[in-house]
């Protein structure tokens, strides 16, 4: 009876004028070495790998590589701020060190979006808007819990645990060192932070940033290199504090690792969080959450909700507007302004990516994927979805961390909480619906630490964030995220 | 030639983010043993009640502001007032202090802003609760701003004074009325210019000088205010202001330390002082989910 509605059309009717970011106001060294006690000094080994831009695969500059002697001078520089400076540093004049980090990165605030897009891939919308605002506000925020740890924590007169490694992620650099640093500083710890090797460039900046801020020499060091670097730090003995942020393979390989030792973890793992719409929510407002929820940041996002869940009766509708929605995405120039979906991070992760849309497809699913221009030069991921999804297959169950939506339908409210719950991971989850009543239903079923509601993808300062089950433990964020840097 | 004649400058009040003479007219002279500093406002009910109307006014912006941003405006103060840095110092010795106690107020002055700036965002992690209830419901409480708060400020102090006393209720979300110390009321005109040049919106803090005893049952009597915090220690002020508050039951908090460098002074009690507590229900579906795994 019903006329069949007939797809959009999107071919060069709706192309917008290029409108790229401007890249002459920013500053980028040659050749990077490492922050150690204050200064910037160059490996002991001399060796340095390249770091380069996924967009055009250009060089944007040389890394210096830290050996295990490099991590061990970082290490003793850590220890000797934290007893010699700051731990008797009064907590006043600590958070007003804090303030002076944020307000610099506020300053510079465009310099850095527009690297963290060039070295990382990310549209400098994103950059722009969420990443350098949200690292700043995070300095702002734990500043201020510096002279007020005794209202987070009464009766418990907390004090700092000393040196923290911490080991961050490529997907949002210079947010993830935020969430890492603002929060040990606050609480009186000393920090040696490692970088992922493909996005050193921010926090190499904010390495310059905490110069200018004049913090005590020491109290921040930021050292470079791949996965043998992590190691190093996270072998070290005389570390307090292991805060990671990565994969859950790779989480589980440190656990082990500081197994036995005095060393404290805080573990913010993979995820693979279920999406899930009602037949009663509002369909074009959940279309835009599902695109967030999985397309925002390239998919490279621990939180994604790469599984969705749609209820039977709407499932027609909502998978059309889905694809035309898609169809709207404009991938390419991560600077572009118009950029929905920038590069990949990296060529190893494009491979990771391309693994699972074979195996999605060997598995018998089907698979979606929007008509879009892609660059020649770099790596790119059109952005995608499968249907024909069950619960077995490896692209609804395994972490791909790339723009990859895997779509399943239920009927019950029963069914679904089985199905959301049915992973290993417990990070995150995403609900849609119109009552409210039904909200707090499901937010109270989820075994996931941060449940969106008719929203995703939403971060802020105060609001604590991290996992259930093996999507790690710990939190950040809030006054919660506090508690992980201090002895009682 | 003819030696250089110094500007002088008017002291004025602050109403609505403007700079007002007192409508009345009226002024009283500042001294320091017995030399003469300023001609200083002698406010009136009339500048009152317009104070009222402009917090009144500003009330719903401010409050509704988030609280990060209420937090980078009162750090922004901070920032200006260490630019100010000399010219405060110079009044507070100008009315009768020695260099380094002026020094220390404003020292103790932009890092009470930087206390109070950090509770902004915090507050309602701390005093802030789910409850819960027996039955099937989300219940939660939070602390929301009271409204238009009229502050008497410290008499003996005049940055750390003022800038102490109107903290609270600023952090709070509250827009306020402040009524400058009459002894010492050089800083607060300042303040008022610092204000002015931050970004803290017009409205939100008003500033009068002159006469506190005659304005006091103005301020406390007039039924679009809804707190008062006393930060003198004259009972009889105290017991009028109790008496004319009950007419529209405002709130008033008393400070009980007179030291006001003394950091018993930097709390969120104050803050929680002028907030309202409200809480809200909202039902649970029960339906399924009961055997829900791992």
């Amino acid at each position: 009876m019903s006329k069949k509605i007939e797809e959009l059309k999107f071919s060069g009717e709706w192309d917008l004028a290029p409108a790229p970011e401007s890249t002459n106001h920013i500053s980028v060294k040659k050749e990077y070495q490492l922050f150690i006690g204050g200064k910037f000094v160059k490996p002991k080994k001399g060796k340095y790998f390249s770091t380069i831009n996924p967009a055009t695969e250009k060089k944007l500059s040389s890394i210096a590589e830290a050996s295990k002697e490099d991590v061990d001078r970082a290490v003793k520089a850590a220890r000797k701020a934290h007893s010699g400076v700051w731990s008797s540093t009064s907590a006043k004049e600590r958070g007003k060190y804090i303030y002076r980090i944020a307000r610099l990165i506020q300053e510079k605030s465009r310099e850095f979006a527009v690297i963290e897009s060039l070295d990382g891939g990310k549209p400098i919308r994103e950059s722009r808007d969420v990443d350098i605002p949200i690292a700043a506000a995070h300095f702002f925020y734990y500043a201020g819990w510096a002279d007020k740890l005794n209202y987070a924590f009464p009766n418990q007169n907390p004090s700092s645990l000393g040196v923290a490694g911490q080991i961050i992620p490529w997907n949002f650099p210079l947010m993830m060192a935020a969430w890492k640093i603002a929060p040990a500083l606050a609480t009186g710890n000393t920090v040696v932070l490692k970088p992922a090797e493909t996005t050193s460039l921010t926090a190499l900046k904010l390495a310059e940033v905490i110069q200018e801020a004049d913090l005590p020499p020491g109290v921040v060091n930021i050292i470079t290199g791949a996965g043998a670097t992590g190691s190093d730090i996270v072998n070290h003995k005389d570390i307090d504090k292991i805060a990671f942020t990565g994969s859950t393979g790779v989480g589980k390989i440190i656990m082990k690792s500081i197994a036995g030792t005095a060393k404290k973890s805080t573990m913010e793992l993979g995820g693979k969080a279920a999406n899930i719409v009602f037949e009663d929510a509002p369909l074009d407002q959940a279309v835009e959450g599902i695109i967030n929820g999985i397309y925002f940041n390239q998919g490279h996002v621990c939180c994604a909700g790469s599984r969705l869940f749609v209820q039977e009766s709407i499932y027609d509708t909502l998978l059309r507007k889905l694809k035309d929605r898609m169809q709207s995405l404009i991938v390419g120039n991560p600077l572009d302004k118009n950029t929905d979906i920038g590069a990949i991070n990296s060529k190893e992760q494009l491979g990771v990516i391309n693994k699972y849309l074979s195996l999605g497809k060997k598995e018998g699913a089907d698979m979606f994927q929007p008509s879009c221009d892609i660059p020649s030069k770099g790596f790119w991921c059109a952005p995608t979805l499968f249907t024909n999804v069950s619960q077995s297959h490896a692209i609804a169950k395994e972490e791909i961390f790339g723009p990859v939506l895997a779509v399943q339908t239920f009927r019950t409210i029963d069914e679904v909480i089985t199905k959301a719950n049915n992973t290993p991971f417990g990070l995150s989850a995403g609900v849609w619906t119109d009552k409210g009543s039904k909200v707090f239903n499901l937010t109270s079923k989820m075994r996931a630490g941060v449940v969106w509601a008719n929203t995703y993808n939403k971060f802020d300062p105060t609001s604590p964030f991290g996992g259930y089950k093996e999507s790690g433990h710990g939190r950040e964020g809030g006054l919660h995220g506090l508690a992980p840097y201090l002895k009682f | 030639m003819t030696k250089r004649i110094d500007v002088l400058k008017t002291y004025k009040i602050f109403i609505d983010g403007k700079f007002p003479r007192t409508e009345s007219g009226r002024y009283y002279t500042l001294s320091n043993n017995g030399k003469g500093i300023a001609n200083i406002c002698l406010s009136s009910r009339k500048d009152v009640r317009n104070a009222v109307v402009a917090s009144r006014k500003a009330f719903g912006s401010w409050s509704g502001r988030s609280a990060y941003n209420r937090a980078q405006v009162l750090y922004r103060i901070a920032e200006m007032i260490e630019g100010r840095r000399d010219q405060f110092v110079a009044e507070i010795i100008s009315m009768g202090g020695s260099k380094n106690a002026a020094e220390n107020e404003v020292n103790n002055s932009i890092d009470r802003l930087i206390y109070y700036a950090g509770w902004c965002d915090k507050i309602n992690q701390v005093f802030g609760a789910v409850n819960p209830v027996a039955s099937s419901h989300f219940n939660f409480s939070l602390l929301e701003p009271m409204g238009v708060v009229g502050i008497i400020a410290p008499a003996d102090y005049s940055l750390l004074g003022i800038v102490s006393a109107m903290l609270p209720a600023l952090a709070a979300g509250n827009p306020v009325v402040v009524l400058a110390s009459e002894q010492k009321p050089l800083c607060s005109v300042t303040l008022a210019e610092v204000l002015a040049t931050s970004d803290v919106p017009s409205g939100v803090v008003n500033i009068l000088t002159g006469n506190t005893s005659e304005l006091i049952p103005h301020l406390s009597a007039h039924m679009d205010v809804n707190a008062i915090f006393y930060c003198k220690n004259n009972p009889k002020e105290i017991n009028q202001i109790q008496l004319a508050a009950v007419d529209n039951l405002k709130r008033i908090v008393l400070s009980k330390n007179s030291d006001w460098n003394n950091s018993a002074h930097e709390t969120p009690y104050y803050i929680s002082d002028f907030m309202e507590t409200k809480t809200t229900w909202h039902p649970i579906e029960q339906i399924a989910g009961s055997g829900s795994g791992y």
